[in-house]
């Protein structure tokens, strides 16, 4: 039998169904190897204080009826800055230690109407500002695959939680990259629905035009199972899409790509890459090619003006959404945001002031739809684009310290599509010094579906879905 | 358009102010100096025309998605849980800072 943290959705549903094993057993297992790896990773901040009496109804419910709820028993992690009553939210900021959420985000109440056991909250980026899970208040999340190393971020303690194996899926949340930069830092696989099609209810704001929850799991199929379960309109979130909601797992499955033309982004071959991880890129375009699709390279602005462009959106939505944290109705002063936070939060008032306005905040939102109107072009011609997530593999913890512009930096090749709310799945491509890389397959905005059944081909004809030996790492 | 330019002390006391944060004097010039490295990386925007080329404010193209103007009980908060989160309270209230007569160090 296979252990019991190796096991996808559908594998944890038949072991349930056919009664090998109970989801008490399941989330006991989870906790035991919690218990004896979150001291050296530190994953998670908090723990779900009422678990194994929810696992005993889920297993309750087994023996009655049976599995009727798509993600029922299914053990989840959830980034930090999703609020949950009854366990405490702290984005990773000391400013919110204490706060326990009085409401529930639409996500996670989802997740639970599906049936999912939500095993505790993760760490990541303080208010996810950054790219390294180091401006956590909460000390960083170090890297499963090498400890010396970070995990990416923001949401470095979901990603890291199954590479680890902590957990069967997690939830991230991504501004710019925030989902596809940690899974491919730690070999996961992590999906981006585009913007409006998973609801911001309850998650602590960052960007608004930006903001994009999503899961991180195991695999593309266990990311489309839950896909399914926290998309769709929310009334409590005016920018959610009245689009209907499609199957997300109905074209996975596929054995070719035949039909499909795919544009490899010549600009994402950034000049200073490794050249082992370009490599690892150029194989992966040809493993495209050899499932059947017709793999082309396609010219799009230069990646560097993108981070111009989120730098000032990003920075001024950040400003104007955390001026709400006064101390008074909730948290503490706003002496506690640390270094990073009040950088972020003093350019996004600069930026946004008398004066500058124009010169940077309308001048960003200008060339945010020149890049728009770029890949609006390629999709013309193109199902989907494809790039690596990040320039390099995960790099050493200390790396992010005094460096103010980092996050955007390793984000580089990931930005243009976030400015523009696309959707795009990170899945694995290589390793280089041992350490994971990530492909990113992103497609036009509501084509969910398309950018999980190419990566889903894709996965399932590579061998780079591993897990780290923990023992060994460790 | 918009020349390149170093971002001051000055100019760090003054947004710091408008951003409601405290900055310890020790901290102003390393601040001045960060501001200025990323405002030069967004600087580099102004080598792209974008002349006639309309903001995008929000990106899925939605314009005011309105309901009926009732009153949603499912989410109000009684004034206990309101109040729950509140560091200072009295007989039932948020206590906030003075504001009025405050002196300029606010």
């Amino acid at each position: 039998m296979k252990e019991l943290h190796t096991l996808s959705i559908d594998e944890v549903h038949d072991g349930l169904k056919s009664g090998e094993f109970t989801c008490t057993q399941l989330v006991q297992h989870f906790l035991n190897r919690i218990e004896k790896y979150n001291p050296k990773l530190n994953i998670y901040l908090s723990l779900n204080p009422h678990v194994l009496e929810e696992a005993a109804l889920v297993d309750k419910e087994i023996s009655e009826k049976g599995i009727n709820r798509p993600l029922l028993g299914i053990p989840v992690a959830v980034k930090d800055n999703f609020l949950i009553p009854g366990m405490p939210t702290t984005a990773s900021s000391h400013i919110l230690e204490g706060f326990m959420p009085q409401y529930e985000s639409t996500v996670t109440k989802k997740l639970k109407q599906a049936g999912a056991v939500i095993l505790g909250k993760t760490n990541m980026d303080a208010f996810a500002h950054g790219s390294s899970t180091e401006t956590s208040d909460y000390g960083p999340t170090l890297n499963p695959w090498n400890p010396e190393h970070l995990p990416g971020g923001s949401s470095g303690g979901s990603a890291a939680a199954i590479a680890a194996q902590l957990a069967t899926v997690s939830i991230g949340s991504e501004t710019a990259g925030s989902i596809r930069q940690p899974s491919a830092w730690c070999g996961t696989t992590g999906f981006k629905p585009t913007y409006g099609r998973v609801s911001r209810y309850g998650v602590v704001a960052m960007g608004s035009s930006l903001d994009s929850p999503g899961p991180i799991g195991r695999s593309v199929r266990d990311c489309a199972l839950v896909t399914n379960v926290i998309s769709g309109q929310d009334q409590y979130d005016a920018t959610t899409s009245p689009k209907e909601v499609e199957e997300y797992t109905k074209d996975l499955g596929k054995d070719t790509l035949k039909g499909m033309k795919i544009a490899l982004i010549k600009e994402y071959l950034l000049p200073d890459l490794r050249q082992d991880v370009k490599e690892a890129m150029l194989n992966a375009a040809n493993k495209l090619r050899e499932l059947g699709a017709v793999v082309d390279e396609v010219s799009l602005m230069d990646p560097k003006y993108a981070i111009g462009v989120y730098t000032v959106i990003q920075r001024s939505e950040v400003s104007s959404n955390l001026a709400r944290y006064d101390g008074i109705r909730f948290g503490h002063e706003r002496d506690r945001f640390n270094d990073e936070n009040k950088r972020r939060i003093m350019l996004g008032t600069y930026t946004l002031s008398a004066g500058y306005y124009d010169a940077y905040y309308k001048k960003a939102q200008a060339v945010r739809t020149k890049i728009i109107n770029e890949l609006d072009k390629i999709f013309k011609n193109y199902d989907a684009c494809i790039g690596l997530v990040s320039p390099g593999p995960a790099l050493k913890v200390g790396a992010s310290k005094n460096q103010p512009m980092f996050g955007e930096m390793e984000d580089v090749l990931v930005e243009q599509s976030s400015i523009a709310g696309l959707t795009s799945t990170g899945v694995p491509c290589g390793f280089v010094d041992g350490l994971p890389l990530g492909l990113q397959i992103t497609c036009a905005q509501f084509n969910e579906a398309k950018a999980l059944s190419i990566a889903d081909c894709y996965q399932r004809n590579t061998n780079f879905q591993l897990f780290p030996n923990l023992e060994e790492n460790l | 358009m918009h020349k390149a330019s170093a971002i001051t002390s000055d100019d760090v006391i003054k947004i710091a102010k408008l951003a409601n944060l405290r900055v310890p004097d020790t901290q102003v010039q390393k601040f001045a100096d960060q501001f200025t490295q990323t405002v030069d990386v967004v600087n580099q925007l102004n080598e792209i025309d974008t002349q006639g080329i309309p903001e995008t404010y929000q990106v899925n193209n939605l314009v005011n998605m309105s309901r009926e103007d009732i009153a949603d009980t499912s989410r109000t908060f009684t004034q206990e849980q309101a109040l729950s989160q509140a560091k200072r309270t009295h007989e039932g209230f948020f206590v906030v800072p003075r504001v009025i007569d405050s002196s300029e160090e606010l």
